[in-house]
């Protein structure tokens, strides 16, 4: 009876661990962005005619809402699989999964309207060349959110059992609602240098 | 009985499937510590091997510049056409010496190692946080080294533009051979590399802090864990920034934007780059770049500090004092990178805040040096081959050290920048006293890694080639640095100035030659020991860490029973009123009552009254 008891302690810590890896991991990637960031001011303070020099795509406007709004649906998601709501939790999830798909198409819309307007990414102003890559690190990202949340929707189908589909929602939604921020940090730091 | 039970629990409570252990996943896609630990060592102890061929190649060359060698072209073909390196395959040695030596011997061969053995040890875990992250971390690294080799197979040769791959050189690939499919090669292996560092470092982090055994306070961790510990927060939050910097260098070679490039005439075509900045690599690459020495360097001092404590046969003196130079060493790992640049036409104003803080990190170097010397200090000294590898490494520290006194100051750099002396000072002080104290871990920690012990006199063979060698070849270096002689120079025949060092250079490539088969020594010695060792007892060293108290066979889960709990520091060793010169972590205080001292108890007072009654029971005295 002690040694299950021993063994539940160990996966409790071993889970608390797990966690904690995905935060560190967390910090890990905001360097990323942080060095990028860091590296825009640099290169657009070594001229006059660097800079973003143009409006953003309006399209930003509507991806921000709608991974905004992906964090709402992932939220009720989360809430429905600790009140082991099976059904709910999918089509909760289901639906973040497209609002996430519809946030990669907005994305992928806007550097059309940013070709468009004559941004492009090969470009002397290198400002303008580090939208793309903002918005392109930040999707790749994002690529791999949508995994995270496909294991999940899987883990329900299947049913996985209680502790581990919870388990699973609380490192997806963690890994989630960092993406929809790190979205909205890069948003205001390019606004900020528009 | 009940301990097999407990055993078998925790080892499979989150893999369900290693009831039957194959071959594959117990030796190739092995999720265990020690196994991991072990492929980290030997990839590296293969790459360390190829890395110092590379170099004895490029040392031939500068050696005897006009002569030729026709064995070098039946192994080099076209790179050595008629016996003589030819000059864009030196650069392309050079590049991939330095490169393969800092990441993959120096950061995953040692980190990679000795984090993934010691970790789950000595805090008394079962594993790592996350195994499978763990053998991803092992598999990115191994992915990275095969590409990194695969680049000299490759028609245009491997990179060649330094370790540090500063843009134009790197970012135009018709600008050289090496920056053709080989830079790519180069920045790909690069990124995996990055990948298995952070997996790997997470890791080391969230074990440290989660999943220590009860009674393992911060401050009853061995030095070497707080080393690592230190290390994988620099590497976590300098990597990703590498990441970003190789991220705008590939969009600079392939797509064609200009975050690097701007008015280059490369062969009498003028690029349509415009507008950006080498300097802007210069800054992300040297905000990992500086981190990532002491990346290399403070695994091998935490390993010094418990190698030294043990074989001196004493406490570690200052041990708070030593965990907060490496925390002051960390801090200031991050605000350092500007001295790399002040020939940069840097702002001197900017220059002399790199320059301050720079010369700050003296002070916690300075601390750990003085406090490796005082626990030395009349210490019932066992000279072991570990303990010998372990005071070279204070040495190279010291005397690689001070140089970095001369290059950190500004104006001084002006001179120094980009010469031999620079070479001269980080192989000292970074690469010879990491490797020292890297092979001072496997000489001490091999019983553990493989049950068995290495020969001691192969042992000593090794340390004195080794040591004398290095000193030979990097010492002369400081010479002809300050004489201004450039480093990555192909032939110094091309240069009168020059000429006179080229006497010097045959000493340097001799020392180097025997210091290379030196190693012989070392290989022979790792390698045979595995199987015809001496078997090892279970605490060969008498130590007082908690990897002592496993069992020499590898178990999964580490300990047989339960996790041992931990009661004291692990630096009790010559304890006064104790009858042997060490008392394991695992002792309580209430086993050693004729030696504890009222600071042992931190302020628990029923804990001193019960010692202040025994002894006034035993008459035992106690100062203070």
């Amino acid at each position: 009876m002690e040694n299950t008891e021993q063994v539940v302690e160990e996966v409790i810590q071993s889970r608390k661990a797990k966690k904690f890896n995905l935060w560190l991991g967390m910090i890990g990637m905001f360097m990323m962005f942080a060095a990028l960031s860091s590296g825009f001011i640099v290169y657009t303070a070594s001229g006059v005619d660097k800079g973003i020099k143009t409006l953003l795509p309006n399209a930003f406007i509507y991806s921000t809402i709608t991974i905004l709004l992906s964090s709402v649906t992932l939220y009720l998601a989360h809430n429905a699989a600790k009140k082991q709501r099976l059904g709910q939790q999918k089509n909760f999830l289901i639906l973040t999964l497209l609002l996430g798909l519809v946030f990669f198409g907005l994305q992928v819309h806007s550097w059309t309207v940013l070709a468009g307007q004559g941004i492009f990414f090969v470009n002397p102003n290198a400002s303008q060349s580090f939208i793309y890559i903002f918005t392109g690190l930040h999707l790749a990202h994002i690529i791999a959110g949508l995994i995270v949340l496909i294991r999940c929707l899987m883990g329900a189908m299947k049913p996985i059992p209680h502790a581990d589909n919870l388990f699973r929602m609380d490192l997806a939604s963690i890994f989630w609602h960092f993406l929809d921020l790190l979205w909205i940090y890069i948003y205001v730091f390019l606004l900020l240098n528009q | 009985m009940s301990s097999t039970v407990i055993s078998h629990g925790a080892a499979h409570h989150d893999s369900h499937d290693h009831h039957h252990e194959t071959f594959l996943t117990k030796y190739i896609f092995s999720q265990d510590h020690k196994m991991i630990a072990k492929q980290f060592l030997i990839t590296g102890i293969v790459m360390a091997v190829f890395a110092m061929v590379l170099s004895i190649l490029f040392r031939i060359q500068l050696a005897w510049p006009d002569k030729e060698f026709p064995i070098l072209e039946i192994f080099l073909g076209k790179w050595a056409e008629g016996g003589r390196i030819k000059p864009d395959f030196f650069l392309s040695l050079v590049t991939i010496h330095g490169t393969m030596m800092v990441f993959f011997v120096l950061t995953a061969g040692l980190s990679g190692t000795f984090s993934n053995l010691l970790i789950p040890y000595q805090i008394g875990a079962r594993d790592m946080a996350s195994p499978l992250m763990n053998m991803l971390s092992y598999w990115f690294f191994f992915v990275a080294c095969v590409i990194m080799v695969a680049s000299f197979f490759v028609e245009s040769g491997p990179a060649a533009a330094g370790w540090t791959i500063y843009p134009p050189l790197s970012a135009v690939p018709t600008a050289i051979s090496g920056s053709g499919l080989g830079m790519t090669l180069w920045l790909v292996s690069m990124t995996l590399f990055i990948a298995s560092q952070v997996l790997g470092g997470v890791n080391y982090i969230s074990t440290i802090l989660n999943m220590r055994t009860k009674g393992m306070d911060l401050w009853r961790m061995p030095l070497t864990i707080w080393s690592f510990f230190l290390t994988a927060i620099v590497g976590l939050l300098s990597f990703p920034v590498l990441v970003s910097a190789v991220v705008l260098l590939f969009f600079d070679r392939s797509v064609g934007t200009s975050f690097y490039l701007s008015d280059l005439v490369v062969q009498g075509q003028i690029l349509p780059n415009e507008g950006g900045s080498p300097i802007l690599f210069q800054h992300l690459f040297w905000f990992l770049g500086h981190p990532e020495v002491y990346i290399v360097v403070m695994p091998a001092l935490g390993l010094t500090s418990e190698v030294i404590s043990t074989n001196s046969r004493k406490p570690i003196f200052g041990y708070h004092a030593m965990v907060y130079s490496l925390v002051g060493i960390t801090v200031l790992s991050f605000i350092v990178w500007g001295h790399h640049m002040f020939v940069t036409g840097m702002n001197p104003f900017l220059g002399g805040v790199f320059m301050i803080t720079t010369l700050i990190i003296a002070v916690p170097s300075a601390v750990k040096a003085f406090n490796y010397i005082a626990t030395l200090w009349r210490g019932n000294i066992r000279f072991t081959p570990a303990m010998m590898f372990a005071i070279g490494m204070v040495s190279f520290f010291v005397s690689g050290g001070l140089t970095g006194l001369y290059l950190g100051n500004a104006a001084l750099d002006i001179n120094l920048h980009d010469t031999y002396f620079v070479v001269a000072h980080f192989h000292l002080v970074m690469g010879s006293a990491s490797i020292f104290g890297m092979l001072c871990g496997v000489y001490h920690w091999y019983p553990k890694m493989f049950g068995r012990m290495m020969d001691t006199k192969l042992g000593y063979l090794h340390f004195w080639l080794t040591f004398i060698g290095a000193y030979l070849v990097f010492f002369p270096m400081h010479f002809m640095g300050i004489d201004g002689v450039p480093r990555r120079y192909y032939a110094f025949t091309a240069f009168p100035f020059m000429e006179k060092w080229v006497s010097v250079n045959l000493l340097i490539t001799w020392a180097a030659i025997i210091a290379g088969l030196g190693q012989v020594a070392f290989l022979w010695n790792f390698f045979a020991s595995i199987w015809t060792g001496k078997k090892a007892s279970q605490n060969p060293w008498q130590s007082n860490t908690l990897e002592w108290t496993t069992p020499v066979e590898h178990i999964h889960g580490n300990w047989p029973g339960e996790i041992p709990t931990v009661y004291r520091w692990p630096y009790d060793y010559s304890k006064p009123g104790h009858d042997t010169d060490f008392i394991p972590q695992t002792t309580p205080f209430s086993e050693t009552m004729s030696s504890n001292q009222a600071h042992d108890f931190e302020g628990n007072e029923e804990a001193v009254r019960i010692q202040n009654e025994w002894n006034k029971q035993n008459n035992r005295e106690v100062e203070g």
